[in-house]
């Protein structure tokens, strides 16, 4: 499996574009050229990336000896295995969600019931490329993990980018920064693919931290204007006060089990579950902090919203289909310590459940009170985060990554639609100086329905399929269902077909309130949308439940994605039970779905309902004020959190500075001044100088005192001579 | 013995009390004169130490020419005769102390060391005869050396004492 | 008789003569004094040539005597010319070398 083994490459290929874009794209390809590199990069990288999953697939069908995970004996529950790190059951994940009963031991491996064939566990490919620093015992190593998640995420993010850098040639044309923003396009997917065969934590924490920095990089595309600096700077800084959460969980995980390791910990966790619970439960909630920054859960979901600052293709790519969803993967690749540290098989409200519960509700919510087109696309996006989360919350993995399949195709053909309206619209966002472009924009338009059908969940395209299998796992549960999640859900989800039927009337229906007119935009533009509306409909196909496909005889093809992307050698151990499918949950949502619909058609298009409630009633215009105050968190974040810790720095710090350094500092020089004029008057002139005048006169004076001597009189030297001699006389008589 | 004491003792009374005379005295014509006294007194000595031409060139040279010299000087310094001038200087006293001092040293170690050694009286009487062989064969160089420091004096005289 | 008196006797010449030329203004007078102190060099050595038994007592005292007239001489002419510049043979007006 060459492509398994060699996966390294397809990071490499868009960060050697990066490179080659940033340092030789101005001289010697033209900076408005530069797409080239990046649009070959990206098909290689799509390309590739087929490959890669096709080998998978390949290697699931049919793998080879080392691939499987051997097993010794059957085990009855999970958790039983001793002595053998594997998934006990074999053959257990085709045929579990034919009749399985969820809450009784899943890991009984009697040959499966339900029949259909028994599918072997396959091990991800892991090739360790290096020791790339060993210190103290502690080994840090680079490499890349590959498995069905990581094809799945691969497809995903190959697909969006090339569509966003095609769709980008016409969109930021003429841009004051053209090379920089394809550069930054290719760092970024280089990172994202990166971060997605993330070997050991490590790597995931580097892959992260460099999204996050392209994120910042892109929101602040237009610099210039400060609104796009304080989105970006808002949006970096969020995300570093969960990556805190992601460190010490990471170190909390590393500290438990010894080793940085994905595989390791995982085998570790699943083959022990119950072990280690605290530190698991610890790790989950620390590292529930980084995920809710970096994939817009309550309450860091703040800068979710203001990124829309940033070029409409980047909030495509980053905030819609793949940044914003790393939290969500990294819960996915990490689940194990998720399932048992939040007791996710046993428990019926979990914290993560919650988050994700409570944000898709609240970011309904406020999609209604937003009039930028953006702004109500990036809620729905932290609503549908929120989805994911919840998901995962409620042990319905695979229900996650689906929907994060899909989500991305249909938002990201939401995105680009929203784009594409603006263009026309001469670049606003805002709803009430656009409608009526039904007619003048056919393409945008219809595609911009599909997808809008496709997120409300409506039968049978993508998001249908996926949002039918988040409800039913928090119907079901694992062994307790997951009543509240249920409710939320199912808010959210007519709350979901609510809003986007609003945002399709005030687009495309009505009459044009804006200036100017309207048109179609360019090919270049609309054929992406068209693509990303075909992904929007046709991807429920991945992971169809089998009642479904049963009367047309491709029972083989259902749950596509859980065949392939489920890592079973982790989840058996843990004892995840799948739900079976239920024919009147769909039907449940469904109908949520369309009475969001009809309702809001009765509002806009007949004008039935409350109009002007917000006038009439208190209560409605002040919770209509508080979701337009986006709950006041923003108020929360910056005045009362931010503003509480800088003031009495900041007053301190000028205190401190003029109070103590200033003053010393003067003291110092006063001091300095004075010892000198004190020096000057006492020991220079004082001492020195009265020394030296005082040696001199001494030697004056002293001289005139000898000089008496000097007579001039011969008879006084003779005097003294007799006299000297009279004495050295005496001396040599009486001494010697 | 008794009689050369006696004489000795004259004559060294003679001796000092003319010298502290001549020192003290304010006339110096009188100063001249006791000096002669002095060496007159001392030529005596001689005489009594069986010096004979000792003492014969004393008074010859001394008294005779040096002393006639003396008087000169006086008379061509324009001296004043009698008692004119303070013959004696303001720091006299210090000039006293030296010389007591000086004469007590000499004293001193003079007792300290010779006390009582008696003068030898029975060596050898060297007379006339044999100062001179004593002069012309010994001390041949000296003598000769002296006369020429005499024609030397003498020059030197007549040169520093010529008027123009 | 003693050694002694002769010597002491020669030692008080010489203190009187030392007294007098130290004390004396004239200058004529010093060389007085110094004539003194030349004879009582000359008592010494006579009456060590005595005491000796040798002759050279007497021989030295001749050369003193000879060396002494031609210093009086010489000294006399300088007193002279002394006189003849400045009228005074007074030696304390001769503080020239003063200071």
């Amino acid at each position: 499996m060459w492509m398994l083994e060699n996966a390294f490459l397809i990071p490499l290929i868009p960060a050697i574009s990066f490179v080659v874009i940033l340092f030789f794209g101005k001289r010697y390809i033209g900076a408005d050229r530069v797409h080239v590199v990046g649009i070959t990069a990206l098909s290689l990288v799509w390309l590739l990336s087929a490959v890669a999953a096709f080998q998978w697939t390949q290697r699931v069908e049919n793998p080879t000896p080392d691939a499987v995970v051997q097993i010794e004996h059957h085990g009855d529950d999970h958790g039983d295995d001793h002595g053998d790190d594997h998934g006990d059951d074999h053959g257990d994940d085709h045929g579990d969600d034919h009749g399985d009963d969820h809450g009784a031991a899943v890991g009984d491996s009697e040959g499966g019931h339900g029949g259909g064939h028994s599918s072997p566990l396959i091990r991800p490919v892991i090739s360790t490329f290096s020791q790339w620093w060993s210190n103290a015992g502690v080994d840090f190593a680079v490499g890349t993990f590959v498995d069905g998640q990581t094809v799945l995420l691969l497809m995903v993010v190959a697909t969006i980018s090339l569509l966003v850098h095609i769709y980008s040639t016409e969109y930021v044309k003429g841009d004051r920064r053209y090379l920089h923003y394809y550069a930054f396009l290719s760092l970024f997917t280089a990172s994202m693919l990166f971060f997605v065969m993330a070997q050991n934590i490590i790597q995931l924490i580097v892959g992260w931290e460099l999204v996050g920095v392209c994120s910042f990089v892109l929101i602040g595309h237009w610099w210039e204007e400060k609104p796009n600096t304080d989105a970006a700077l808002k949006a970096f800084l969020t995300n570093r006060v969960g990556d805190v959460g992601l460190l010490v969980g990471m170190i909390v995980l590393w500290g438990t089990f010894q080793t940085f390791d994905i595989d390791a910990i995982n085998t570790l966790i699943s083959t022990n579950p119950g072990a280690h619970h605290l530190a698991l439960l610890v790790a989950a909630c620390c590292l529930m902090a980084a995920v809710a920054s970096k994939s817009g859960q309550f309450p860091l979901h703040t800068w979710l919203p203001d990124a829309m600052a940033g070029p409409t293709p980047v909030s495509a790519l980053i905030h819609a289909a793949t940044m914003v969803v790393a939290g969500v993967y990294m819960i996915a690749r990490l689940y194990p310590v998720f399932y048992e540290g939040f007791s996710i098989g046993t428990s019926s409200i979990n914290l993560m459940a919650f988050i994700g519960g409570f944000t898709a509700l609240i970011g309904a919510g406020l999609a209604f009170a937003q009039w930028d087109i953006k702004k109500v696309l990036a809620y729905s996006t932290v609503s549908q985060l929120g989805y994911m989360v919840m998901a995962l919350g409620v042990g319905a993995w695979t229900a996650a990554m689906f929907h994060l399949f899909t989500h991305a195709f249909f938002k990201a053909c939401l995105f680009l639609g929203a784009g594409s309206v603006s263009h026309a619209a001469h670049h606003t966002f805002d709803m009430r100086e656009m409608g009526g472009l039904r007619k003048d924009m056919p393409h945008t338009y219809r595609t911009f329905v599909i997808s809008s059908l496709a997120l409300a969940g409506i039968f049978p395209f993508a998001g249908f399929w996926s949002k039918d299998e988040i409800l039913l796992g928090s119907l079901v549960g694992q062994q307790n269902g997951y009543p509240l999640m249920l409710i939320f859900g199912c808010a959210v989800a007519l709350m979901t077909a609510a809003y986007m039927t609003r945002v399709i009337w005030y687009t495309f229906h009505g009459e044009f309130r804006g200036h100017g007119q309207p048109h179609e935009s360019p090919k270049v533009m609309t054929v992406p949308l068209w693509i990303l509306a075909g992904m929007a409909v046709v991807a429920g196909a991945f992971n169809l439940p089998g009642p479904v496909l049963e009367p047309i005889g491709l029972e083989g093809l259902a749950h596509r994605i859980q065949t392939y992307a489920e890592p079973s050698v982790y989840l058996n151990g843990l004892g995840l039970s799948h739900p079976d499918p239920s024919l009147t949950m769909a039907l449940v949502g469904l109908a949520l779905a369309l009475s969001g619909i009809v309702i809001t058609y009765l509002y806009y298009w007949r004008r039935r309902g409350l109009h002007g409630l917000t006038e009439r009633n208190r209560y409605a215009r002040t919770g209509y004020k508080v979701l337009e105050n986006k709950y006041y968190l923003d108020h929360l974040y910056n005045d009362v959190v931010v503003d509480t810790v800088k003031r009495p720095i900041a007053k301190w710090a000028n205190d401190f500075n003029q109070n103590v350094l200033d003053r010393a500092v003067n003291t110092a020089g006063e001091t300095a001044r004075d010892v000198g004029r004190w020096v000057y008057k006492w020991i220079d002139q004082g001492a020195i100088d009265g020394s030296v005048n005082a040696a001199a006169r001494g030697a004056d004076s002293s001289g005139e005192g000898l000089r008496s001597i000097q007579s001039g009189k011969v008879q006084n030297y003779g005097q003294l001579l007799f006299g000297a001699a009279a004495v050295l006389a005496i001396v040599f008589v009486i001494v010697v | 013995m008794v009689a050369q004491n006696i004489f000795f003792g004259i004559l060294s009374a003679i001796v000092i009390l003319s010298a502290l005379r001549m020192v003290t005295t304010r006339n110096i014509v009188h100063a001249a004169l006791y000096l002669v006294a002095v060496l007159a007194g001392l030529g005596a000595l001689y005489v009594l130490l069986t010096a004979e031409f000792v003492a014969t060139t004393q008074v010859l040279v001394y008294i005779g020419a040096v002393m006639v010299l003396f008087l000169f000087g006086i008379m061509l310094t324009k001296a004043p005769l009698g008692n004119a001038m303070e013959m004696t200087g303001k720091q006299w006293p210090i000039a006293a102390g030296v010389a007591a001092l000086l004469g007590g040293v000499i004293v001193y170690s003079l007792v300290n060391h010779f006390g009582s050694d008696r003068l030898v009286t029975d060596g050898p009487i060297y007379r006339t005869a044999d100062v001179s062989d004593e002069v012309f064969s010994t001390y041949i160089v000296p003598f000769e050396a002296v006369s020429v420091l005499l024609l030397a004096a003498l020059i030197g005289a007549i040169v520093l004492a010529r008027k123009d | 008789m003693l050694l002694n008196q002769f010597l002491i006797l020669g030692a008080a010449l010489f203190a009187v003569g030392v007294y007098g030329v130290l004390a004396r203004r004239n200058g004529v007078m010093v060389l007085m004094s110094i004539e003194l102190m030349l004879n009582a060099v000359n008592i010494n050595l006579v009456v060590f040539g005595v005491q000796h038994g040798v002759v050279s007592g007497q021989v030295f005292a001749l050369f003193v005597i000879a060396v002494a007239a031609a210093e009086v001489g010489v000294g006399l002419a300088i007193v002279l010319l002394l006189y003849r510049n400045r009228t005074s043979i007074d030696v304390e007006d001769f503080d020239l070398m003063r200071g």
